[in-house]
């Protein structure tokens, strides 16, 4: 009887853990701060390529652009901005939403134009953790199964 | 035996829809028709891709339909219904719908015993793949290159029997070849011994009803879907009604230990290691790799191919050589380390073909909406056929691509995780111990689904 128990819970486990990665809540731990940063966009990729800043920030990008027209698209937070060279825009949002989140060009600006990205990363970028959680509760899943099972197969 | 559903015994209208020789050339004509405008599109239209016909409705439309939802779910179907070798095929035969009596027409000549195998459509999409930055997006480029599949395919019609370009030579074919052996679907035999019995085997040779096997496949001893082109041809001339199409568990195809062969293990690694390559330079935040995937000059892309080829075919290759030869060391199996290798190389495939997954969904949702535009006006001429050319870049959901993308791997890498136990099991009888010989080819695994995590989310 306990042994029964002992292995429902076994393969209870890899489930509540998955449970808790996806839904527990998280509190940003990092004060929230106004941020500046210049964004330029050339054939084909933008400077810099990167942006990491904190959940709650409070972001201000200087977009400008160096040769052709390029626009400036950012997955997540629907902001779209066009960018012709020698004129600086101005975009603010606040970083609320964690993840990872690319920006594109949006204005057709040449052959590689679909894949002119950057990356913009709201830490403590959770979705990444959870999707991480969830994979390891996944293969741990697998792991305890295939071992308790895997006997009966074939 | 696992469970299969007769589907042609379940739905007998389907039987006769799939019996009919109007079936697979309707089909082919509309596929031909679209095929036709990309190509005219491509060489004529635009030199803008997003424009273009050709770019937007093969490279992301024909595309996405096709790793995302026919390989997987349908197998080979568009084989089926490709049109690249429709017309060497109509030529061969001497017309589209009837089976026209006597030989087909062609020089005759035996396809070389050494290229029986997926080395050439191997070598051909590395090939292709290091242009991938150049075809992708010039429309003149994708014209000409989808111009010489047609010639290259016809060609070889006049040359050799049959379907020679799908089986040894078409690049697209070897993998979804491939990832076939994931789908749901197959056509098979209702009874082996019928077919052993059979001493016509009409379904070789052809007779009234329709032609011999095209993909020169007997499918009496058909166990997977790889080389099966799913032309029903067999469905139509077999006068025992003895061939159908089963529903089955997905992948089973992989544990069919006795047709594991070197060419389709390097394919599956292969492709994992192109998907992987693929994310970083084209979804990637670094330009400058784009920039000599593009050849800027021409000692950057040769710098280029040389770190793809030497990924593609030294070290993954070599990683998980690697990981092979621990599992063999840890179980101290007695098997040769080719055969482990061989093995276990199709526990990739399921990893595989949600990697391409997962890759596809990062920029079909967001560039998809081209399509709306450039339906109506499909060579960038500033045409408006049905009122939507001035419709905008919108991107699709976005923010759910990345949700999307993690679903498709943990499918992937749970299956493939799934697969290297049990192809282990095959070769140790001890459970636990064959858990055991399977951990490092799960590691590696674990480790290349960790990498496209990264690259997506982190």
């Amino acid at each position: 009887m306990k042994n029964r128990l002992r292995r429902k819970l076994l393969y209870l486990a890899p489930f509540a853990v998955a449970a808790i990665v996806i839904f527990i809540p998280t509190a940003n731990t990092q004060p929230p701060t106004i941020r500046h940063i210049n964004l330029n966009a050339t054939q084909f990729d933008y400077t810099p390529g990167r942006i990491e800043v904190n959940q709650g920030d409070e972001i201000i990008l200087s977009l400008t652009s160096t040769d052709v027209v390029h626009g400036f698209y950012l997955d997540g937070y629907g902001i779209e901005q066009r960018l012709e060279p020698g004129i600086t825009r101005e975009v603010r949002f606040s970083a609320v939403q964690p993840g990872k989140f690319r920006y594109r060009c949006s204005v057709s600006c040449g052959p590689l134009h679909p894949f002119m990205i950057g990356e913009l990363v709201v830490n403590s970028n959770l979705p990444f953790w959870r999707a991480l959680g969830l994979l390891v509760s996944g293969i741990a899943g697998t792991l305890v199964y295939l071992w308790h099972f895997g006997g009966n197969e074939q | 035996m696992t469970t299969r559903i007769d589907l042609l015994a379940a739905a007998p209208r389907l039987k006769v829809a799939l019996k009919s020789r109007l079936f697979q050339p309707a089909l082919q004509i509309v596929t031909l028709f679209g095929f036709t405008l990309a190509i005219l599109t491509g060489i004529f239209g635009t030199p803008t891709g997003s424009r273009n016909f050709g770019i937007v409705f093969v490279w992301i439309v024909w595309w996405a339909l096709l790793i995302i939802i026919i390989v997987p779910l349908l197998g080979r179907a568009w084989c089926m219904v490709c049109p690249i070798p429709a017309p060497g095929e109509w030529l061969q035969r001497r017309g589209i719908v009837r089976r026209t009596p006597g030989q087909l027409r062609s020089r005759h000549h035996r396809w070389p015993r050494r290229l029986k195998n997926m080395w050439l459509q191997i070598l051909g999409f590395l090939t292709l793949a290091s242009f991938s930055a150049i075809i992708l997006t010039r429309p003149q480029i994708t014209g000409w290159l989808l111009l010489g599949f047609v010639l290259a395919a016809v060609g070889l019609s006049l040359a050799y029997d049959n379907r020679v370009f799908c089986r040894y030579v078409c690049p697209v074919g070897g993998f979804i070849g491939l990832y076939s052996m994931m789908a749901p679907i197959e056509l098979r035999t209702r009874d082996c011994k019928t077919c052993t019995d059979h001493r016509k085997k009409d379904c070789v040779t052809g007779n009234a009803q329709g032609y011999g096997c095209p993909w020169m496949v007997f499918p009496g001893k058909l166990q997977r879907n790889t080389y099966c082109g799913l032309c029903l041809e067999c469905l139509k001339t077999c006068p025992k009604d003895n061939i159908t199409l089963n529903l089955r568990p997905v992948g089973s195809d992989l544990f069919v230990m006795g047709e594991h062969r070197l060419d389709e293990a390097f394919k599956a690694l292969i492709m994992l290691a192109c998907a992987l390559l693929y994310s970083v330079v084209l979804l990637g935040p670094w330009g400058w790799l784009k920039q000599w995937a593009n050849m800027d000059t021409f000692a950057h892309w040769g710098l280029y191919v040389i770190a793809f080829w030497s990924v593609n075919l030294l070290l993954l290759p070599g990683i998980f050589g690697g990981a092979v030869s621990l599992s063999r060391r840890l179980a101290r199996l007695q098997i040769s380390f080719r055969q482990l290798f061989v093995d276990y190389a199709y526990a990739l495939v399921p990893l595989g073909l949600a990697a391409w997954i997962a890759f596809s969904l990062s920029f079909v949702f967001v560039n998809g909406s081209y399509a709306v535009s450039i339906i109506s006006d499909p060579f960038g001429w500033g045409w408006n056929l049905f009122g939507t050319a001035n419709q905008p870049w919108t991107p699709i959901l976005p923010g759910v691509v990345s949700f999307l993308q993690v679903g498709a791997l943990m499918f992937g890498l749970l299956y493939a995780l799934n697969t290297a136990y049990r192809i282990a099991r095959h070769h140790v009888q001890d459970h636990q111990l064959a858990l055991r010989a399977a951990l490092p080819t799960m590691c590696f695994l674990v480790g290349i689904t960790l990498s496209f995590l990264w690259l997506y989310l982190a």
